[in-house]
């Protein structure tokens, strides 16, 4: 038994330390790591394509009266399942790899962003405008 | 006196771990960061067999309806002064079932949380991280990432709302 015991030891001695130093060191996480979405403003054309798609329905669209669109992404329910940046026709939604989102407050993982829209002048709904020029004549702002 | 027990809580917190009606992933993850790999036990965490024990309770799931109450009971019978985490997406905001008509759709509907973990599941690291900011060992990064990317570092210590003009 104390032979066993000596060779238990000489086992935990070769493997060495094995605990990962991670709040001191940062531990990047594997390739292709679906993390916290991210929204490029100038890319986003307002489709609501992500919208339709995102199962948990993390992302609101809110249609105001003079040709804004304000998008929410609710980051407490996002789920990462990427389905929101496979359907992007611009690409404006990625999925960076990080994973460090804990907070006190519920109001930090909400992202808005507002894109210019043109209106239907007969269902006043948004629409993306006829020319990128009129959307680059706005932009928007983001939270 | 308080300040010594203010002392000793941060160096030791005890969890107890909660299933309202989790699918068992962000379980698993607890217990992965619970690990000698991960050693949450170099910051003092420890898992404990009763809530009357705990100094922390680790909240997973959407809260249904039936296990609702007896949430409630643990939250009371856990002493003062307390922490509470919810983790994973489900527990922060709902996360698929957020308008499903049989959970209450998130921890902070049932009880004051204190620290939200989102992620679906969240990795151990993110656990890790989140119990470091519940102990101030670190800051937490978002909502400020952004400002600080653009140069905004002042708006942040003022805690000020993040709109900004591009």
């Amino acid at each position: 038994m104390f032979i066993s015991k000596l060779k238990q030891a000489l086992i935990c001695l070769k493997a060495g330390r094995v605990t990962l130093p991670y709040p001191y060191k940062p531990s990047p996480p594997p390739e292709g790591f679906r993390g916290k979405l991210k929204v490029d403003i100038d890319k986003c054309v307002g489709c609501a394509g992500c919208a339709n798609v995102c199962p948990p329905g993390a992302i609101e669209v809110i249609d105001f009266d003079t040709g804004w669109r304000r998008m929410q992404f609710h980051l407490t329910r996002c789920i990462s399942c990427g389905r929101c940046e496979e359907v992007c026709p611009e690409k404006a939604v990625t999925l960076t790899d990080q994973f460090e989102l804990s907070t006190n407050t519920k109001e930090d993982l909400t992202v808005a962003i507002e894109v210019y829209m043109d209106t239907c002048q007969r269902c006043a709904r948004c629409f993306k405008p006829q020319h990128p020029l009129d959307k680059m004549m706005v932009t928007g702002f983001r939270k | 006196m308080f300040s010594i027990l203010e002392k000793c809580f941060k160096k030791s917190i005890w969890v107890y771990h909660t299933n309202a009606s989790a699918c068992n992933g962000c379980d698993i993850e607890i217990i992965n960061a619970l690990t000698p790999f991960y050693d949450a036990e170099r910051f003092g965490i420890k898992l404990v067999g009763s809530p009357r024990h705990a100094d922390a309770l680790l909240v997973t799931g959407a809260v249904s309806r039936q296990v609702c109450p007896r949430l409630k009971i643990l939250y009371e019978s856990v002493p003062d002064p307390k922490l509470i985490f919810a983790i994973g997406s489900c527990a922060t905001g709902g996360g698929i079932w957020f308008d499903s008509y049989n959970v209450v759709g998130g921890v902070d509907k049932v009880m004051p949380v204190d620290f939200y973990i989102p992620g679906c599941p969240p990795r151990p690291e993110a656990i890790l991280f989140g119990v470091a900011v519940a102990l101030g060992l670190v800051d937490k990064k978002v909502a400020a990432e952004y400002l600080r990317e653009k140069g905004f570092s002042e708006l942040i210590e003022q805690g000020q709302p993040a709109t900004e003009n591009e």
